[in-house]
C-alpha cells in the first residue's frame, strides 16, 4: 500500500550526542503522505531530540533528513527557515507567545513569515481556531487559557502554515487528565483528514486508533516498528514488552483498550 | 515669616522655569539612553564574544564613575578637545544619556534573558529567522517586563540631573542657588527646590504607572 | 602628551590626599547609613501609626529629593537658623541621611517578603516580638536585602564626589583644582575616574564574596 503513496519525509541514519554521550545512534525511517507514526519509548531516550533533529531545531551530528526529495539538513540559516514553515511543530509545553492573543499567535507567522496581508491572515487564523473549537477564545491571552486550550491554539498555529507534515512532541503530557481528551480529539480529526504526522505520545488509546505504525525508540535506536496490533500483541523484543507493561500500569490495560 | 513667603513667591516662576529645563534634560537623556541601551542589551545577549566584551567594558565604565566625574571629564575634557562648541545642556544630555544607557541595558538584558528559550524555539519552528523572532516575539515581551525596572530609572535620573549644576546647566538647583546667594535665604529656597523635585518625581511616576496599566497583558505581572 | 613630571609631582600627591578624604567619608557614612536604614525600616514596618508615618516620610523625602539639595540645605541652609557644620560634617551627615533612606526601602521590602509564620513561630517559642524581629526576621531580611544594600553602598562611594560641592575637598575636588590650574581636564579626570573604577570594582567583588559567604540555601 505504502508503495503507491507519495514519500513525504525520509530520515536517514540520524546520530546525535550531547557532551560525548550518544543519544541517537542511527535512526532511519520514511513517512508517506497521510500516515500517522507514533513514537514511544522510555523517558530520556531521545524522542524529543529526534523530533527536533527533523526540523533542525537541533542539528544532528550525522545523517540527513529529506522533505519531499529536498534535503533539510546541511542548509544555511535562510533556507532552513523556508523549510521549517513546511513542518508544523507542537511542543510539550505549548510555547505560545505570551504577549499575543490566541488569534495573534496563529496569525503572526502568517504575516511575518508568509507575508500575508493582515486581514487575510486574520481570517485564516480565525478559521483555524474554529477548527480546534476556539473561535470564542480568539481574543484571550495565553495566561487566560486552560492548558488544553493552549495546546489547541498551538496546533492551530502550526497547522495554519499549511505544513506538509506535523510533528507533535508529547502534546498531552503537560495537561491535566481531564483536558487530554480535547487535544487528542483535535489530533484524531487531523489524522482522519489525511494530515501526515509524527506523534511522540504515550496515549496508547490514541496510538491504537490512529497510528499506522508505532516506532519503539530505545537505546538510541529504533528497536522495533510495526502496526499497533503487532506491537501490542506480539512484540519481538522483551524490552518492548517490558516497556508496554509499565505503560499498562500507568495508563491502564493496553489490550483492554483495543478496538 | 512674611518676608520668607514673599521671597519664595517671587522666586517661584524663576525656579519653575528651571523645572522645564530639568524635565527636558531628564526626558532627553532617558530617551537617548533608551536608544543606546536597547541595542547594547541585544548585543549583550545575542552578540558574538567580542561584541559582548566591548559592551561589558562600556557598562563597567559608565556605571563605575560618579556622574560628577563623567560631567567634568566630558564637558571640560573630551568635548572641548573636539573643538565643537557643545553647550552645557547638550553635554549633560549626552553624559547622562550614555550613563543611563549602561543602566538601562542591564534592565533590558535581564528581561530578555528571563524569556523562556521555548519562545525563540517556537518562532524558529514557524520559520522565523532570528532577527524577526527577536523583533516580533522577544522584544515585545521583554519591553513589557522592563517597565517596572525602567520606571526606577526616572526618579534616579531626576535626582541625578541636579548634579549638572556643577557645569552650569540652568536647571532648578542652579537657579535656586543663584537666588539663595542673592537673597541670603538659602533654607526656604532650597526647600522649595526640594518640593519641586518631589512633585516632579510624583508626577512622572504617576504617568509611568498609567503607561504600565495601558500596556498590561494577562500573564505579565 | 601629558608630562610625567606633572603626574608624579603634582597630580599624584593631590589625588592621594583627596583619596584619603574620600575614604574617610565612605568609612564614616556607609556603616552608619546602613545602621540607621535598618532602624528606619523596622520602624516603618513594626512601628505604631505615628512612627511608621514618620519613617515613611523620611524615606520619601530623602529618596525623592536630590542629594545635592540635601547637602546645600545642611551646609548653606542650617547656618541661617544658627546651626553650622564643617564641610566634612555636612557631607557625612547628608550621605548618612540619604543612603539610610535607600537602605531602609530595600530592607522594608525584604522584611515584608518574610512570611508572617516566622514571627508567629518565634512567639510560640516564647520570644517577645522585639526579640523575634531582631533574631529571626532581620537576619533573614538582611540577607534578602543584601544585593540592594551592597548596590547602595557602591552608589555612596560614587556619591562622595558631591562632597566637593560643599567645599569638602575629596578625590574629585582635588582633581578639579589641579585640572583647572594646569588646564589638563581629560588626563586628570581619566585618572580620577580610574581610581573610582578601582574602588567600585573592589567593593563589588568584596560584597559579592560576603553575600556568598553568608548565603543560606533557600534565602536569596
Ligand atoms: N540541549 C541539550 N544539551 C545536553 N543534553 C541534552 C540536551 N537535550 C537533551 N539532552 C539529553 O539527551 C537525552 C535525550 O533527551 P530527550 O529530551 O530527547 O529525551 P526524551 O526521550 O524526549 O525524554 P522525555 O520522555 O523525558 O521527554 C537526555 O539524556 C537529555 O539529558
Ligand atoms: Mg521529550
Amino acid at each position: 500500500m505504502e508503495q503507491n503513496k507519495e514519500l513525504i519525509l525520509e530520515i536517514k541514519d540520524i546520530h546525535k550526542s550531547y557532551n560525548g554521550k550518544a543519544v541517537l545512534k542511527g535512526i532511519s525511517f520514511n513517512v508517506f503522505k497521510g500516515e500517522t507514526k507514533v513514537i514511544i519509548g522510555p523517558s530520556g531516550m531521545g524522542k524529543s531530540t529526534l523530533l527536533r533533529c527533523i526540523n533542525q531545531l537541533t542539528v544532528p551530528d550525522k545523517g540527513s533528513v529529506w522533505l519531499k526529495g529536498q534535503e533539510i539538513t546541511h542548509r544555511d540559516a535562510k533556507n532552513i527557515n523556508k523549510l521549517r514553515q513546511k513542518i508544523g511543530f507542537v511542543f510539550q509545553d505549548f510555547n505560545l507567545f505570551d504577549h499575543l492573543t490566541a488569534v495573534g499567535n496563529v496569525e503572526i507567522a502568517l504575516i511575518k513569515v508568509k507575508g500575508m496581508k493582515k486581514q487575510e491572515a486574520r481570517n485564516k487564523a480565525i478559521f483555524e481556531l474554529k477548527k480546534v473549537g476556539l473561535e470564542k477564545q480568539a481574543s484571550l491571552y495565553p495566561a487566560e487559557l486552560s492548558g488544553g486550550q493552549k495546546q489547541r491554539v498551538s496546533i492551530a498555529r502550526a497547522f495554519a502554515m499549511e505544513p506538509e507534515i506535523m510533528l507533535f512532541d508529547e502534546p498531552t503530557s503537560a495537561l491535566d487528565p481531564e483536558l487530554i481528551g480535547e487535544v487528542l480529539s483535535v489530533m484524531k480529526e487531523l489524522a482522519n483528514e489525511g494530515v501526515t504526522m509524527i506523534v511522540v505520545s504515550h496515549e496508547m488509546g490514541f496510538a491504537q486508533t490512529v497510528a499506522d505504525e508505532i516506532l519503539f525508540l530505545d537505546g538510541g535506536k529504533l528497536l522495533e516498528a510495526g502496526p499497533p496490533e503487532k506491537i501490542f500483541c506480539e512484540p519481538k523484543y522483551k524490552r518492548t514488552k517490558k516497556f508496554l507493561s509499565t505503560l499498562n500500569e500507568l495508563y491502564g490495560n493496553v489490550e483492554g483498550n483495543k478496538r | 515669616m512674611m518676608i520668607i513667603t514673599g521671597i519664595v513667591y517671587e522666586a517661584l516662576p524663576f525656579l519653575l522655569q528651571g523645572a522645564v529645563t530639568t524635565i527636558s534634560l531628564v526626558v532627553s537623556a532617558l530617551f537617548f539612553g533608551f536608544i543606546i541601551g536597547l541595542p547594547l542589551a541585544i548585543g549583550q545577549v545575542y552578540g558574538c564574544l567580542w561584541v559582548k566584551k566591548i559592551i561589558n567594558i562600556y557598562v563597567w565604565f559608565f556605571r563605575g564613575l560618579p556622574v560628577l566625574v563623567l560631567l567634568f571629564l566630558f564637558y571640560y575634557g573630551l568635548f572641548s578637545i573636539t573643538g565643537l562648541n557643545i553647550s552645557a545642556f547638550l553635554s549633560a544630555v549626552l553624559v547622562l544619556g550614555l550613563r543611563s544607557a549602561a543602566y538601562q541595558s542591564q534592565i533590558f538584558r535581564g528581561s530578555i534573558q528571563s524569556i523562556s528559550e521555548g519562545q525563540l524555539m517556537a518562532a524558529s519552528a514557524l520559520g522565523m529567522n532570528k532577527l524577526k523572532a527577536v523583533w516580533n516575539i522577544i522584544l515585545p515581551q521583554a519591553l513589557r517586563l522592563s517597565i517596572p525596572g525602567w520606571s526606577n530609572e526616572y526618579p534616579a535620573m531626576l535626582t541625578e540631573s541636579s548634579i549638572t549644576y556643577a557645569i552650569g546647566v540652568t536647571e532648578v538647583l542652579t537657579r535656586g542657588s543663584f537666588i539663595a546667594s542673592r537673597t541670603y535665604q538659602p533654607m526656604p529656597i532650597y526647600l522649595t527646590c526640594a518640593v519641586i523635585f518631589l512633585f516632579l518625581s510624583y508626577l512622572g511616576l504617576k504617568m509611568l504607572h498609567i503607561l504600565e496599566i495601558k500596556f498590561k497583558i494577562p500573564g505579565f505581572e | 602628551m601629558v608630562n610625567p613630571d606633572f603626574i608624579i609631582n603634582i597630580l599624584a600627591p593631590s589625588l592621594l590626599e583627596g583619596l584619603q578624604m574620600t575614604i574617610k567619608l565612605i568609612m564614616y557614612s556607609a556603616p552608619t547609613g546602613l545602621g540607621i536604614g535598618i532602624i528606619i525600616a523596622s520602624g516603618r514596618v513594626y512601628g505604631n501609626w505615628l512612627l511608621s508615618r514618620f519613617c515613611r516620610l523620611y524615606i520619601v523625602f530623602f529618596r525623592g529629593t536630590p542629594l545635592l539639595i540635601q547637602l546645600f540645605i545642611l551646609y548653606y541652609g542650617f547656618p541661617t537658623i544658627g546651626i553650622s557644620f564643617s564641610p566634612f560634617t555636612a557631607a557625612t551627615l547628608g550621605f548618612i541621611l540619604c543612603s539610610s533612606a535607600y537602605h531602609a526601602e530595600y530592607i522594608r521590602g525584604a522584611i515584608q517578603s518574610i512570611k508572617s509564620g516566622q514571627i508567629l513561630a518565634a512567639q510560640s517559642l516564647g520570644m517577645s516580638k522585639m526579640s523575634a524581629i531582631v533574631n529571626i526576621v532581620l537576619p533573614q531580611a538582611l540577607r534578602r536585602a543584601a544585593p540592594g544594600c551592597s548596590n547602595e553602598i557602591i552608589y555612596l562611594i560614587k556619591y562622595t564626589s558631591l562632597a566637593f560641592m560643599v567645599t569638602c575637598i575629596e578625590l574629585t575636588g582635588a582633581g578639579k583644582i589641579v585640572a583647572s590650574r594646569y588646564f589638563e581636564y581629560t588626563a586628570v579626570f581619566l585618572a580620577v575616574g580610574a581610581i573610582y573604577l578601582v574602588m567600585v570594582s573592589a567593593a563589588t567583588h568584596i560584597f559579592h564574596n560576603l553575600e556568598r559567604k553568608f548565603a543560606i540555601p533557600g534565602i536569596e
